[in-house]
């Protein structure tokens, strides 16, 4: 009863939050909101018995990736979001389009069914702890996976340093500008 | 929802959380009672050190700000990765080693690019 309501809390906040961070006019009230967002997440993976998740998600999302988004945000220098003109002008025809996938969906629900209970049970990975068991499914049954996770990290490093490359010309004609930005902060 | 239940070491942390909230909310409001507001410019303006602000707090950062938080992101994963390898490293034992090795050495090619490339370091 108690872990019913405490899901209907987290799912509910996740819901509003998500809604509100594209809502949001200010970009820093919406990374604020993911922050809720991924708090709740946490609690969700608490009661679906994963601590360890819960932990990650707290400590790289909450804390990493969100910090991400904050450079992310600073570096496009945008204070509002820009008002323009509305690209579709009909809003009726995807309103329409909109609601029947809505009710496809709620269609599609009726139709789930729970599969067979595998080898980690709720009890299994009591007793096994959540962090051990992960451990042991990661290193003995994904162990592709898991090599390619290595792959990924490092297609993000070089891509993140080739994107961020400053050319030497562009410092020097931001340089000449006079305005000096492209270095500030680290001069302080 | 079976398979739910309810983490009841953690009511620990639910407890601190609703208190840490609670000893916010309850101390400004009380507060508001009691304190003197008599706000007047110099008052409002952010504060900085006791200089007056130069310019608005959103300028444009460094873009190696970036790459150094790109870099931070891909070690912490690599690190949390770890941590579940160090609690089955006793049963898995050199099978276990030889996969983190791989895995290490496999980011450790990103590092070395990012040290060759002078993204460690800030005036080069």
């Amino acid at each position: 009863m108690l872990s019913k309501f405490i899901f209907l809390y987290c799912a509910l906040v996740i819901v509003i939050t998500g809604i509100l961070a594209v809502r949001f006019r200010n970009p820093v009230h919406s990374v604020l909101a993911v922050l809720v967002l991924f708090f709740h997440m946490a609690g969700l993976y608490l009661l679906l018995n994963a601590e360890f998740l819960a932990a990650i998600q707290i400590i790289v999302y909450a804390g990493a990736i969100l910090v991400l988004y904050l450079f992310v945000l600073f570096l496009v220098n945008i204070r509002q979001e820009i008002k323009t003109e509305r690209f579709v002008a009909n809003h009726n025809i995807s309103k329409f389009i909109s609601f029947l996938v809505f009710l496809i969906l709620i269609a599609v629900t009726q139709s789930f069914r729970l599969g067979t209970p595998g080898k980690w049970t709720t009890d299994a990975i009591r007793q096994a702890t959540h962090t051990k068991a992960l451990g042991i499914e990661i290193f003995t049954s994904y162990i592709l996976p898991f090599e390619i996770i290595a792959l990924i990290l490092l297609v993000a490093v070089v891509g993140g340093i080739l994107l961020a490359k400053q050319d030497k010309q562009e410092v020097v004609m931001a340089q000449k500008e006079g305005s000096g930005s492209l270095t500030r902060g680290g001069k302080k | 929802m079976p398979g739910a239940f309810l983490p009841s070491e953690y009511l620990a942390i639910l407890m601190l959380l609703l208190v840490g909230i609670a000893f916010g909310v309850i101390t400004l409001w009380i507060g508001r009672y009691f304190r003197v507001q008599r706000p007047y410019f110099e008052k409002l303006v952010a504060y900085e050190s006791g200089n007056p602000p130069t310019e608005a707090p959103r300028m444009r950062f460094s873009v190696k700000f970036y790459t150094i938080a790109i870099l931070f992101i891909v070690f912490d994963v690599e690190a949390i990765f770890l941590y579940p390898w160090a609690l089955v490293y006793d049963k898995l034992g050199m099978f276990a080693l030889v996969e983190m090795f791989i895995f290490i050495i496999l980011l450790l090619v990103g590092f070395i690019y990012a040290w060759k490339k002078g993204n460690l370091q800030w005036d080069k």
